[in-house]
Parts: C-alpha cells; structure tokens; sequence
C-alpha cells in the first residue's frame, strides 16, 4: 500500500501540484487521470523518487520514501518497477537482456534461474520469438511488452505505468490493459496507472484518482462515474471531451 | 559566474560518478566493449593524422632551418637539429594535444550524444527507478576505458610521427632519416615522456568526462541531444587547450 500525504510540487517559482492526499491499494488497478499538463507524470515522478517533493510524504507501507537514507531507499527501489511513457528500453541490449538485466544486477540467481525468470515474465506478457531482437526493430506493443516484463522480472511490490498505452492503436491498448490487471492481481502488486484514455478508464478503473490542475479534484471508481454518482462538473467535461 | 557555477555541477556530477560500481562483472564487461570503441575503433584516424602530421612538420621544419637566409648560413645549421624539432615536438604537443583534439571531435561527441540519448529516452531514469547509480554506471566505464586506451593511443602516435618524418625524408635529399632520428634520440629527456603521460591521462579524462557530463543533463528531445555533441567538442577542446597550457607552464618554464 502507498499512501500520500500533503504532497506539493513547485518548479521554481510555479506550483505544479498542490496538497495531494490519497491511498493506493494493492491488487487494483488504480488510475490517476486528468488532462494533458495536469500534473500527473510529476506525481509519478515524485511517488518513484525521480522527483523530490517540495512538502509531504509518500509512505511506502509505513516507511516514508522521502525521508529514507540512501542505501534504504535503494532497496526499496528494488521493489517498484516502472513503465515508462516512451519505454526506456535499453537500446544496446537485447529484448531477452534488457529483462535479464535487473536480474543480473540485483538477483543472486544462476544464469539458468535467470534464464527461466526472463522466460516466465516473457511468457506473462505474451511475447515470443523476439528474445533475440533489439528495441529498435520491434513494434510499440511488442516494446511495451518487453518494459512491462523488466518491470516484473524482480519480485516486485510496486508497478508504475506512466501512460502505456500511448502510441498504441485502441486493440491493442485493450490487451496491454488487461494484462496490467491480469498482473497486479495474479501477484497483489500495488499498481499506478496514468492514463488520459477514457476507455482504459471504464474498463479496468477500480480505483481513480482525478487531478486537474494540480489537484486531487475526485476520487472513487468507475461505476460511480457511469452511475452519475458524485459527479462533478470538471470530470464530466474531461469525461465527455475524450468521445 | 556562470562557468563557477558550471564547474560546481561538474564536481557534483564527478562525486556520483566515482562510486564503487554495483556489480564488478557488469562493470568491466561493460567497459572493455567500452576500450573496444574509444581504443580500437580510433586507431585508424589516429594511425593517418600522426603519419601525415609528421612528414608535413619534417618537411616545413627542415624547410624553415635549411632555406638560405641572412641571420644564419645554412651551411652552419647541423642536420640533426631538425631531428630534435621535430622529435620534441611531437613528444611534447603533436602527439598528445593534437591527437586528442581529433579524439574530442570523435569520442567526445559520440559519448555525448550517446548519454544524451538515453537521457532523453528515459534510460536514465529507468536506472534510476531500479536503484543504480545512473551517474556512475554509465560514465565510470568510458572513463576508465579513456584513461587506458587514449594513452596507448597517444603512444603510438608518438611512433608514427616520427615514421611519417622518416617517409618524407625518404622523398627529399636534404635530409637523411638517420639524421632526423639521431637528432630526436639526441635531445631526448625523461622529463619529456613525464609531460606526454601526464598529458595524456588529463586529455583522456577530460575528453571522457566532460563529454559524459554535457550527455547526462541534456534535456528536450533529438535536437539538444545534437546540440549536447557539439557543445561536449567544443568545451572539451577549450579545456584541453588550457591544460597544455598550465602543463607546458609547470613542467618546462624555463
Ligand atoms: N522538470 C520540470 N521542470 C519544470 N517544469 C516541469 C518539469 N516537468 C514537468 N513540468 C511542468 O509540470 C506540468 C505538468 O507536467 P506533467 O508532465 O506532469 O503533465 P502530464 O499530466 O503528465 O501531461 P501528459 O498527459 O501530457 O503526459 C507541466 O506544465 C510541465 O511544464
Ligand atoms: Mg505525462
């Protein structure tokens, strides 16, 4: 569980988010939308560490990420794994090494046990027969395929998903979909999703935060959006504009 | 005040970068296919610029020493001085400064450029989420596989300078290749191999670190990226050119 208290973000003399409090479960999918410059890869950003937040607090169960000493942070660091919005696959390496990769680092597997690990995560995102390809010569599904595998392939708590499915066509943003649920339940990891696609919203939205302009402006769920409950007249205008 | 302030960011930058790397195997896998790229792929430029740089400097040296003029009869110069220009000075400035201001334009830009990349692309990041020291495990192997490589680089353009003299003694008749290599033995000093080391280790840390730190705080997209490869060349040649400078001023000030 993660939980954040009273988090500011200021850019110099502009704030960017102001006074965000929430709670992120394990085992859904929880979504943080709102419209584009809202604020909401900096909110990531922040709970991942890439950021420092100006005030507040992140609590990872009860341990404040913020006010961690480095080598602390560091191995927690090893329990959140990230989805970035362009990927960030590491271009050098093959598909198969870039999951290898966090293992080789971080595990004290043997290269079998790797090996079976880069396999098992390949075969819970559906991808085969590009083991042996670079980034550069596969296509944007595959490539989110593959960040999705190196983010699960250390027996992780936390999975950060910064839009995933940006540049994809709407089938196949389904698929991707469902396969962050698929995993965030199968293993109760603590999942974050960013997304501004109204359909990932109706279709996997246990949990939904609504930032616009910086702020926590709704939280609740999908049903009590297409329920009309507490409806609020910013969602439904973001709401609609996205059909 | 904006290059203090530059500076400071670069000795920040350095105190991340020198860190025990994560893992050693990782670290020096990934820095011999570092040497392999700044070492092996440099040595045919390296190989043409020392080669011809050295017949051209023989040639205008024995040129400038031998053509008749009225402050010194040529018949009085003795060959082998021509021999030491030439030897010192490739010892001391053509072989270090002038072979790695060619590596800046090469290496330097490349390193920027890629880091930048990865920059850009969230790479870095991505180290950063899992918990590495994204400094350090992308710029402590180019600057270790630099300060191995960029010296035997320099090594062997020290060698070929002379070789390239040789070749254009070959083609005159003023000149004898013994007289040019006597004259470079002749005036040899230790003192002189101490300043190209040191030379050399400084440019190679120069050229691999600042090329690494301009890649590293890039931001936007594929145009800085462009933008960081020129500005890592151009700060890297500012600098070595004044470390020469200081080098030359507290080794050899007479
Ligand atoms: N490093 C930074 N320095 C200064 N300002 C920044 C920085 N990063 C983001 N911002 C600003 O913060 C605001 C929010 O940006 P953010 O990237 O979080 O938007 P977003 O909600 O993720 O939008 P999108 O849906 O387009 O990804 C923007 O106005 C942006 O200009
Ligand atoms: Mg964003």
């Amino acid at each position: 569980m993660i939980k954040i208290e009273h988090l500011d973000k200021w850019f110099d003399d502009r704030q960017i988010l102001f006074d965000i409090n929430t709670e992120f479960k394990p085992g859904v999918a929880n979504l943080v939308i709102g419209a584009s410059g809202s604020g909401k890869s900096v909110l990531i950003k922040c709970m991942v560490g890439l950021l420092e937040p100006t005030n507040g607090k992140i609590l990872y169960g009860d341990q404040d990420f913020i006010s961690l000493e480095y080598q602390h942070k560091q191995n927690l660091r090893r329990e959140i794994g990230m989805l970035f919005q362009n990927n960030a696959l590491f271009d050098s390496l093959t598909v198969e090494e870039n999951i290898d990769f966090p293992l080789r680092m971080f595990s004290k597997m043997s290269p079998e046990e790797r090996k079976e690990r880069v396999n098992f995560c390949l075969e819970k995102v559906q991808l085969t027969n590009a083991n042996k390809k670079y980034p550069a010569e596969i296509s944007g599904g595959m490539k989110k395929r593959v960040g999705i595998a190196r983010a699960i392939a250390l027996e992780i708590k936390y999975l950060f998903c910064d839009e995933p499915n940006s540049g994809l066509d709407p089938l196949t943003s389904r698929v991707i979909d469902q396969l962050l649920v698929d995993i965030t339940k199968e293993f109760n990891i603590t999942t974050i999703i960013n997304s501004h696609d109204m359909k990932t919203v109706m279709d996997i939205g246990e949990h939904i935060i609504f930032i616009y302009k910086g702020q926590n402006w709704w939280e609740g769920s999908k049903n009590e959006i297409t329920e009309g409950r507490k409806s609020n007249k910013e969602l439904n205008e973001f709401f609609l504009a996205s059909f | 005040m904006n290059l203090i302030s530059e500076i400071g960011r670069f000795i920040i930058f350095m105190k991340f970068v020198l860190h025990r790397p994560e893992k050693a195997k990782v670290f020096w896998k990934i820095t011999f296919r570092e040497m392999y790229l700044i070492g092996i792929d440099s040595v045919l430029i390296v190989i043409l610029i020392a080669t011809f740089t050295g017949a051209v400097t023989t040639i205008q040296t024995a040129n400038q020493l031998l053509s008749p003029s009225d402050l010194f009869p040529t018949q009085l110069m003795p060959k082998f001085v021509i021999g030491a220009v030439v030897g010192t000075s490739s010892l001391l400035e053509l072989a270090p400064t002038v072979t790695c201001l060619v590596l800046a334009g090469k290496i330097g830009a490349n390193i920027a450029s890629e880091i930048g990349n990865m920059k850009v692309s969230e790479q870095i990041d991505a180290y950063e989420v899992m918990g590495i020291n994204s400094a350090s495990f992308v710029t402590l192997p180019k600057i270790v596989a630099g300060l191995i490589m960029i010296p035997c680089l320099i090594i062997i353009a020290n060698f070929l300078l002379i070789y390239g003299g040789v070749l254009a003694c070959k083609a005159t008749t003023s000149l004898t290749a013994d007289d040019l290599i006597q004259g470079a033995r002749l005036v040899f000093k230790p003192l002189y191999l101490k300043v190209m080391l040191t030379k050399s280790f400084i440019f190679a840390f120069l050229i691999t670190s600042l090329s690494s730190f301009q890649g590293y705080y890039t931001t936007g997209g594929a145009l800085e990226v462009g933008i960081a490869g020129t500005k890592a060349v151009t700060k890297i040649c500012i600098f070595i050119l004044f470390f020469d400078l200081i080098i030359a001023q507290l080794f050899l000030k007479s």
